[in-house]
């Protein structure tokens, strides 16, 4: 079963602690806004989605069962 | 195999504790006892959003009602800790009532320092609670006052901008040459308190406080220049004490914090979590340290809950990281640097408020400053995870 990465960007402010613990799934750019660069990561990832999920400040990142 | 926890304190590293051992498995019985009357709740934006009026104080609730329910926690409130036999995991509450865990968690947290002499002034706060946001937010929802905001740390600096963007006459005291002076440096401190001043607050630097006395009409606050300023309204925010008292003498070292080992552990079967814990981070030559941040609460509550599942061989070794939100700013640090590090700015530029810099101490990265700029913050922050050098850290700049 796969799943697929979340951001509320709404709450999203971009304190990129995210991009810190998976720089292949999510990117803050130069423009300051968070980019997520793959939306269905693999079950190796799911790890450090569900890190990047705890840590976010602003809990604005979740994980939907597809 | 465990199947008892007592988690003490209702806090963001006890939850997270608490959330931890869920995750892990835990099927056993989970009390979480604080001494708030509420659920534990989220601190960041009682000095933001929650103080500004913009918030109400279910949106700081730190979980949902559905999931606190999954959880299955027995939540108990209104329990303040005096006592701790160690050997037995017993804690005794104020009320006389007490409560043991075959693993117990210390995450007790920390309280604000009050200026002597001040904490019966109801026109002089201090924040940390929710009670004490709930009441700084009443008075500042009302006319144009006269703030004063002793200390330029940054739950002064992000009150001093909260106060400042109601409308408020705000002066903010520093005792130090410039703001976060001690971690910063002088430099980075001096860009983080024009800040202030561009928004219009009347920075008072190299200024200590004398005296605060009197409430009605106004505080009168005699500074060490002499000067005396009045003020309709005074936050102090000099800094927080961990709440160790009530394991004084039960036999675990406590020293700015309770001491525990690499691995989060004060003694069998007994581990802390938090603002209250001084535990040595191999990743920084064994330094024993407290840190008082958001992450950290949310890392350590959740490796404590690792270490009591036995899925954790590893020692917490994380790289402390903080945010704050200032204005429309985000000031951002991750490491453990020093103001006498040495610093350079690598990215950006100071005019637009927009730069990194980092820090070096012997040879060694040992910090990263953003302001305005969060990817830089990580990408240092990984560097310094890896144990980078001055050099390295240079040359990565180079590159980028």
């Amino acid at each position: 079963m796969g799943y697929k990465v979340v951001v509320d960007f709404d709450l999203c402010e971009s304190n990129a602690t995210c991009m810190g613990i998976a720089p292949d799934i999510f990117e803050v750019r130069d423009d300051d806004f968070l980019y997520i660069l793959n939306e269905s990561p693999g079950a190796d990832q799911r790890a450090k989605v569900e890190e990047a999920v705890e840590r976010c400040p602003k809990q604005a990142i979740s994980i939907e069962e597809s | 195999m465990v199947d008892d926890v007592l988690i003490i304190g209702a806090s963001l590293a006890g939850l997270r504790c608490a959330t931890g051992l869920r995750r892990a498995g835990f099927v056993g019985r989970i009390v979480l006892a604080g001494d708030e009357p509420h659920r534990p709740y989220d601190r960041p934006p009682l000095s933001k959003q929650y103080l500004a009026g913009e918030w109400d104080a279910d949106r700081v609730q730190l979980t949902p009602e559905d999931k606190w329910d999954e959880l299955d926690l027995e939540f108990c409130s209104g329990l303040h800790a005096v006592h701790l036999d160690p050997a037995t995991r017993t804690v005794v509450f104020e009320d006389g009532s007490s409560l043991s865990g075959e693993a117990l968690v210390l995450a007790t947290g920390a309280r604000p320092r009050h200026l002597p002499g001040t904490e019966k002034n109801e026109r002089v706060h201090v924040l940390r609670t929710l009670h004490d946001a709930s009441a700084l937010r009443d008075v500042l929802a009302t006319e144009a006052c006269q703030v004063v905001v002793i200390g330029a740390g940054f739950i002064g600096a992000e009150v001093a901008a909260t106060a400042r963007q109601l409308g408020h006459q705000v002066t903010m005291i520093e005792a130090a040459t410039a703001p976060m002076e001690r971690g910063l440096g002088s430099e980075i401190g001096a860009i983080c308190g024009q800040l202030h001043v561009d928004e219009g607050v009347d920075l008072r630097l190299s200024t200590g406080v004398n005296n605060v006395e009197g409430s009605d009409p106004a505080v009168k606050i005699e500074l060490t220049d002499e000067s005396e300023i009045e003020a309709d309204v005074v936050v102090v925010g000099i800094g927080v004490v961990p709440n160790t008292e009530w394991l004084e003498g039960c036999g675990l070292a406590i020293d700015d914090g309770v001491v525990a080992d690499e691995f989060c552990a004060v003694a069998e079967g007994i581990y802390a979590a938090g603002d209250v814990v001084r535990w040595p981070n191999p990743k920084f030559g064994d330094e024993l340290m407290r840190v008082e941040h958001w992450e950290n609460a949310v890392e350590q509550g959740g490796y404590v809950a690792r270490r009591i599942m036995g899925v954790e061989t590893e020692a917490f070794a994380p790289v402390p990281w903080f945010w704050s939100d200032q204005y429309s700013h985000k000031l951002q640090l991750a490491g453990r640097p020093r103001g006498t590090d040495q610093m350079e700015i690598i990215d950006g530029s100071v005019d637009e408020k927009r730069f990194a810099a980092v820090f070096g101490r012997e040879g060694r990265l040992t910090g990263v400053f953003g302001l305005n700029r969060p990817r830089h913050v990580m990408q240092y922050r990984a560097l310094i995870n890896e144990g980078a050098s001055w050099q390295d850290a240079l040359d990565f700049a180079q590159g980028t």
